[in-house]
């Protein structure tokens, strides 16, 4: 065996591999792993997607009852605000003896960190419709079915899209963080390859992280300028 | 009747594009918890095709009557007539559709394009896309805005264009019936008078029952065939022409509201040309006005020059004079 002059071969783990200890990053192990990588990857992306889509399903309607029944929102934003607060890890924790070691037990934890951002964005934005739009509207014809599907909700996606895009951030940032409880997801690699002086690991699942957060943030920012092109419209623009 | 009316708005399918009278029948709005009505006992009819001015001090009720047509604001008792038909007979939704409604903030929809604007009613009707296309060119015709205007933002045009196109908005389904709630309150002195001028013009072509609320008599005098003057407490003071409010204004509180001016206002309603005596000539010397000066600005002519006599011409040739003394009595009452 041939051993490279400037320090130990990395045993990878069982296998023999051509990069060094003290290498900051060695894209031959990255190529020969990416599949874990991949993997891990996709998984990343479900579990953070689900999270923010059952968030979705209840702040939304959350929101609207708010908007329509006042009375509603103090309870809302505080509940919201407490799932808020707690830790991400403590959150974990607290939840394993209810619902066991598992992916339920991330997404209850991951959704209940979307709503506080989700629910405050809608009904900010819900509220941020000029009266007289809706008083037109009224004086015109419409329904007040038309009036929220047509007019109110519409109005409100800029609000409701820039929740979204921090929720999706943060979602993709504390989902590396399920790892701790089942193995799902680039936490794996990143808890995995932690303690490690060879950081190679280390690097690809937290960069891979990071550019799918960059990636999805990109994504959100260009559906939002697709569903609302109003809102950039001013005066001498087109 | 009545039973095909509570499907049926007031344009029904045959009347659309009609103007319908609209009639106020002893109706009085009592809100709870207040001991002074909003409208008091009101009663009075619009004529169909005329614009009738609401006007009087804040408190007087006139936005509410204006809110009982299209049930905004729903009466306590009495009733409100559109072409014989009481609204109360007719469904909300189809009732507001078949009336235009204009308000000061216009209050277009910002995430909707201009022609999306227009299009909103038509669409709720269920015209087919090549009707509704065709009939938003024609009203950005009427409102004399361009029709690739109808691609743009309301946020992309100027408080008189967006004012236009609410106009344009609320005649998109060509409604019998239009309630304009200070329409032009909020524009520079300028474009309301422009606005003002074209909705004049608008109107000769369109005939519509119009209910225009303002604060400003003068707006009034200018734009209603009838002006309605309101008091505190939602009572009907006087009802009438401009030149019979000014002229012959009932109480004090007309009066006072018309203003001390009203007999100026008044000659400002009628051209020289309406009182000069075709047979008289002019002294040589005295000033003359074409015939379509109005009596205001004639008086003024006189004034400055020191004359008596105004001369009157009419395409280059005289047409009769109109004396001082004359003037002056078409300003009284």
């Amino acid at each position: 065996m041939n051993l490279p002059a400037q320090g130990p071969v990395i045993p990878d783990f069982g296998n023999t591999s051509g990069c060094k200890a003290n290498e900051t990053f060695c894209w031959d192990w990255f190529a020969d792993h990416w599949d874990r990588f991949a993997a891990e990857l996709v998984q990343h992306v479900w579990v953070s997607a689900i999270a923010i889509v059952i968030g979705l399903a209840i702040a939304l309607p959350a929101a609207l009852l708010a908007y329509r029944l006042p009375r509603f929102e103090t309870p809302a934003v505080v509940f919201s605000t407490i799932l808020y607060t707690v830790p991400v890890l403590g959150f974990f924790l607290l939840m394993i003896p209810v619902t066991g070691i598992g992916l339920l037990t991330i997404e209850i934890a991951l959704v209940g960190y979307t709503l506080l951002l989700l629910f405050r964005n809608t009904v900010t934005g819900l509220r941020s419709v000029p009266p007289e739009v809706r008083a037109a509207a009224l004086g015109m014809g419409l329904t007040p079915g038309q009036i929220l599907v047509r007019i109110t909700f519409p109005l409100a996606l800029p609000a409701v899209m820039a929740g979204l895009r921090v929720v999706t951030v943060t979602t993709i940032s504390l989902a590396t963080l399920a790892a701790y409880i089942a193995p799902y997801g680039l936490g794996q690699s990143i808890l995995f390859y932690i303690g490690n002086t060879f950081i190679s690991g280390l690097i690809s699942a937290g960069v891979l992280a990071i550019l799918l957060a960059l990636v999805a943030d990109a994504l959100i920012v260009g559906l939002t300028k697709l569903v609302t092109p109003w809102a950039r419209a001013r005066r001498g623009g087109a | 009747m009545t039973d095909s009316a509570t499907r049926e708005g007031p344009a029904g399918a045959t009347y659309r594009g009609e103007a319908l009278a609209i009639e106020f029948r002893h109706v009085t709005k009592r809100y709870p918890g207040q001991d002074a009505p909003a409208i008091d006992d009101l009663s009075l009819t619009v004529p169909p095709g005329e614009t009738c001015c609401l006007v009087g001090p804040s408190g007087g009720g006139k936005t509410t009557a204006m809110k009982l047509v299209n049930r905004l604001i729903e009466p306590t008792s009495g009733d409100i007539l559109i072409g014989g038909h009481s609204v109360l007979t007719y469904d909300v939704t189809t009732l507001r559709r078949d009336i235009g409604y204009v308000i000061q903030q216009v209050g277009l929809f910002p995430h909707m394009t201009i022609g999306a604007n227009i299009g909103t009613i038509p669409r709720l009707l269920g015209w087919d896309k090549e009707r509704i296309a065709e009939r938003t060119g024609r009203l950005l015709d009427l409102v004399r805005l361009d029709r690739s205007y109808a691609k743009r933002y309301p946020a992309q045009l100027s408080g008189g264009q967006q004012q236009r196109i609410g106009l344009a908005r609320a005649l998109a389904a060509d409604p019998p019936v239009m309630l304009m709630d200070e329409p032009f309150g909020a524009l520079d002195p300028i474009t309301r008078a422009e606005i003002q001028d074209e909705f004049l013009s608008l109107e000769n072509e369109i005939r519509k029952t119009v209910i225009f609320v303002t604060h400003d008599i003068d707006e009034a005098i200018k734009m209603g065939d009838k002006i309605a003057v309101l008091r505190p407490g939602g009572k009907l003071a006087q009802y009438g022409s401009a030149d019979e409010l000014l002229g012959d204004p009932v109480d004090d509180f007309v009066a006072d509201f018309v203003g001390a001016d009203r007999g100026l206002k008044r000659l400002s309603l009628r051209s020289v040309g309406e009182l000069a005596d075709p047979g008289r000539e002019a002294p040589p010397g005295a000033p003359s006005v074409v015939a379509g000066t109005s009596l205001r600005v004639g008086l003024s002519v006189l004034l400055a020059q020191g004359a008596e006599v105004l001369g009157v011409t009419k395409e280059g040739r005289p047409a009769g004079a109109v004396t001082l003394a004359e003037i002056r009595e078409a300003a009284g009452s």
